[in-house]
């Protein structure tokens, strides 16, 4: 049905502006004096008719859903959700869905099987009732176009403007996604801070995210502490940092003042290579080849190393990062002025000298920029982690241990289970505020400093 | 005193002379530790392809039993043959035919010489044709995972029996089969053919490619038009006010936001607020698609500010509005920056993982998609769940799968450097 309404709208649109524009050109054949060309006339009644029916569909589909499911749920017999969590009222709301689907599973109740009819029933009403208001509303938005054609109907102006309220609600469609993302995270968080209290979970120095499987277990009460869970992070985030800063960066110098064209034009790909592999391809990698092989380094010097140690995770994640510091490196050194360099080289300093005394310094605020949007990027990186770092939390900054990060913990809570009314998946939207609130410092921090430094040149 | 600097700058005195000597070899070791640099990036390139083609490429083939064997009417009939048994049949393929005969004590580890689902081949097969009931045909049935490795070379036979998957006596019994030309290794077209299964040996990737496909489809349907009309907007059009200021800020942050908060966003909001079902591509493309928007802005704005201003002027010079120009003049010249930006972005969303198994496209679905509103997993989730199966044939399956996204990467990121030396062109 989805695509019959998006059919009625297609066909619509290309009617709106074949009316139009050929009304348009019966008005100019009949000796009218125009003011706007043809083709306006027939790309403003397009627009009419598509922006206004397009909403619609996309709202009745964002919509329908939510509301079939109120409608089902309140015209279920009385007492039958009373005293149940949501979980348990989800899991009967997706039987009686898989029911409506036709795979019905042993014996249903009487009433499951009644509401599973109803679901149909109203689906199948609100396909049909969506079809009958696109073409209604298609119809009407036809009439009012048709009726604008005029010879002094600006229709030019008319389609501009739409178009031009178009692009700015394209523009803030940013804005909104922000909101969106600042949104979502809040109001999660808040209600996980109503269950679980706010120091506890910044100060704590415990992370066991379980919850009670019934009412009277109290050993299995959970403990909800971030900080070792930052801990691990930054554990993992610095020893990427050690591998990738200094790889990067000389390469960048290397690249920029000794290597020539021939040289840069076959480094450079392969490197963005490295930055194109997507993470989860990291992510087998370090569990099939480097942590066996640090384990193995281990196990010959005596030094015991944890099967999903924090080395492997983080120097996989510092290989991922090279390219992405050594290209910010080499756009930093790049950047600074012609002139410094010259000057250098002609009092006598060897290539060396000017990279390192004169250029280095000059592009210290752009490299250090790069730097730290890499070190937001490890913090943020999931795959990697999730794959080859481990799960149990530990107050530790031994990255031969296991240790487990922000990312993990948030898909693995998250993973198979939806019922946001426990605080063990409402925290993965807590750590995942945390997590962006902190890379939102530091990319603005960053991008301030990147932006700052090229002023001072420019 | 020029005396005294003359001397100071005598090259031949031996202090000057060990200073150069200094200075040269420390411009010597800054070159080495950058080749250094760049040769561990390059190692670690080539170690990571290497080990993933050195596992994956044995997975790009699947042993196969091939038999002559009749089609038993006692067992299928052929006016409802989607009922036969097809369990029996594959038994009985394989004890009678290669073996010659039955042996009651060993047919219990003969079922396990044939893939579980080798049964539903057989059974495809008769179905789709009819009448090879009570025919005698030659059948290509893919054999159990453990077969496959021994096959393969990757089960050692010298481990203890008690430590290795198959006995000694179930060797024994294949070695036979291939000593008989029983077995055949053809190409595996099954890994882009079938859907995902628990049974490594015809597990494939069809489902993942298709809900991939869907995704990104959606993803390019929602992020390339907003995209390119918010750059248009931002480039030609936007007041210089606070308000562009902070949208601009906006869009430089949003492209830094970690991957695994999209999926949140995506969770709390598409499947939370609005109700939509959760692994479906729909819902995974849409949070593709609010990561991709910043990356094709950045890519736009960048191709817009390319065309020459004189382009604009000679346009509204000669009467045209601001908008004609824009989308008659500036967009069109544009363009071949703008899909360049758009398809490397594409390529990026193909690779991303995070969001999507928090919206749950990493379930466990065992027939390809129909429509981008059924459930379905994605490349990238598909190499997850295969990474995480504890079979050992699916560490080779994953390494596959790697190299068939990997190769869909490099399709898109070659397509886009055509386009740019194709069509791009210096002012």
């Amino acid at each position: 049905m989805t695509l019959v309404a998006f059919t009625i709208l297609f066909a619509a649109v290309v009617i709106g502006y074949i009316l139009n524009l050929r009304a348009a050109r019966a008005l100019r054949d009949g000796g009218a004096k125009m003011h706007s060309l043809n083709g306006f006339h027939g790309g403003y009644a397009a627009l009419m008719v598509l922006i206004p029916t397009f909403m619609l569909i996309i709202l009745w589909l964002l919509f329908q859903g939510s509301v079939i499911e109120f409608l089902v749920k309140s015209s279920l017999p009385e007492g039958q959700l009373e005293g149940l969590g949501v979980g348990e009222v989800q899991l009967i709301m997706a039987e009686i869905q898989s029911i409506a689907g036709g795979r019905i599973f042993g014996t249903p109740d009487q009433w499951k099987l009644d509401a599973a009819e109803r679901l149909e029933t109203l689906r199948a009403i609100s396909a049909w009732l969506m079809v009958a208001s696109t073409a209604a509303l298609a119809a009407v938005m036809l009439y009012v176009a048709r009726r604008r054609v005029t010879a002094d109907f600006r229709a030019r102006q008319g389609l501009e403007t739409i178009v031009h309220r178009l692009m700015v609600a394209c523009a803030t469609t940013a804005i909104f996604i922000t909101i969106g993302i600042v949104a979502s995270l809040l109001f999660e968080t808040i209600r996980f801070f109503q269950m679980v209290p706010f120091w506890d979970f910044v100060l704590g120095t415990s992370w066991e995210p379980q919850i009670p499987i019934r009412e009277d277990q109290i050993a299995a009460a959970g403990a909800f502490g971030m900080l070792p869970v930052f801990l691990g992070t930054l554990v993992i985030a610095t020893v990427a940092m050690f591998i990738a800063t200094p790889i990067g960066l000389l390469s960048a110098i290397y690249l920029h003042e000794f290597a020539n064209a021939r040289v840069r034009a076959v480094v450079k790909p392969v490197l963005e290579i490295l930055a194109g592999v997507p993470t989860v391809v990291y992510g087998f990698f370090a569990i099939l080849v480097i942590a066996p092989a640090l384990r193995n380094i281990g196990g010959d010097l005596g030094i015991p190393i944890a099967p999903n140690t924090a080395l492997a995770a983080g120097s996989v994640m510092g290989i991922m990062l090279i390219p992405f510091i050594s290209s910010f490196a080499d756009d930093a050194l790049a950047a600074v002025p012609r002139s410094l360099r010259d000057g250098s080289l002609a009092v006598g300093a060897t290539p060396a000298e000017t990279v390192l005394k004169v250029l280095f310094p000059a592009a210290i605020p752009g490299i250090v920029g790069g730097i730290l949007l890499a070190v937001s990027r490890a913090i943020g990186e999931t795959m990697i982690v999730v794959m080859a770092a481990g799960l149990i939390a530990k107050m530790t900054i031994n990255p031969l241990d296991s240790v487990t990060t922000v990312t993990v913990q948030i898909v693995t809570l998250l993973i198979g289970d939806t019922a946001f009314d426990n605080p063990k998946t409402l925290s993965a939207f807590a750590l995942g505020m945390g997590l962006f609130l902190m890379t939102l410092v530091i990319n603005v921090a960053a991008l301030r400093i990147v932006r700052k430094y090229r002023e001072i040149y420019d | 005193m020029t005396d005294s600097t003359a001397a100071r700058f005598d090259k031949a005195s031996p202090e000057i002379k060990a200073h150069l000597r200094k200075r040269k070899r420390s411009q010597f070791m800054l070159k080495t530790l950058g080749i250094g640099a760049i040769s561990i990036a390059f190692a670690m390139l080539f170690l990571l392809v290497g080990s993933l083609i050195s596992t994956g490429y044995q997975a790009f083939t699947q042993t196969h039993l091939v038999v002559e064997a009749r089609i038993d009417p006692a067992l299928v009939d052929p006016d409802n043959p989607s009922d036969g048994n097809f369990r029996q049949l594959a038994l009985d393929i394989v004890s009678n035919r290669v073996i010659g005969g039955a042996d009651t004590d060993n047919t219990d580890r003969l079922t396990d010489i044939l893939s579980n689902r080798a049964q539903f081949t057989l059974r495809d097969i008769v179905v789709a044709n009819p009448d090879l009931v009570g025919e005698t045909v030659e059948l290509k049935l893919p054999v159990a995972d453990k077969y496959d490795q021994l096959h393969k070379g990757m089960l050692d036979r010298d481990t203890p029996e008690e430590n290795r998957r198959l006995s000694d006596r179930e060797i024994e019994i294949f070695d036979q089969l291939v000593e008989g030309g029983y077995v055949a290794k053809p190409l595996n077209w099954a890994l882009l053919t079938n859907a995902d299964s628990r049974f490594p040996e015809v597990a494939g990737l069809k489902g993942a490619i298709i809900g991939s496909a869907y995704a990104l489809l959606v993803c390019f349907l929602l992020s390339f038009p907003v995209g390119i009309g918010a750059a248009i907007y931002l480039e030609e059009f936007a007041p210089k006010n606070r308000i562009s200021d902070l949208i601009e800020i906006n869009i430089n942050n949003l492209a830094a936001v970690p991957s695994v908060v999209f999926g949140l966003l995506g969770l709390a909001v598409f499947i939370g607020w609005f109700g939509m079902p959760r692994s479906v591509p729909f819902v995974g493309g849409m949070t593709l698609a609010l990561m991709t928007l910043p990356t094709i802005i950045i890519a736009t704005r960048a191709a817009i500010k390319a065309v020459p201003p004189s382009i604009r002027e000679a346009a509204l010079g000669v009467g045209a509005s601001k908008q004609q120009v824009v989308f008659g003049h500036v967009l069109p010249l544009a363009m071949p920056g703008i899909l360049t930006g758009t398809i490397i972005g594409m390529a990026q969303a193909l690779g991303e993982t995070a969001p999507l198994l928090l919206i749950g496209m990493n379930a466990f679905i065992t027939s390809a998609p129909s429509t981008p509103f059924d459930s379905a997993t994605a490349l990238p989730t598909q190499i997850f769940i295969w990474a995480d199966s504890p079979e050992r044939g699916f560490v080779s399956r994953t390494s596959a799968a790697i190299l068939v996204l990997l190769t869909f990467l490099i399709a898109m990121n070659a397509l886009a450097i055509f386009l740019r030396n194709k069509f791009e062109r210096k002012w």
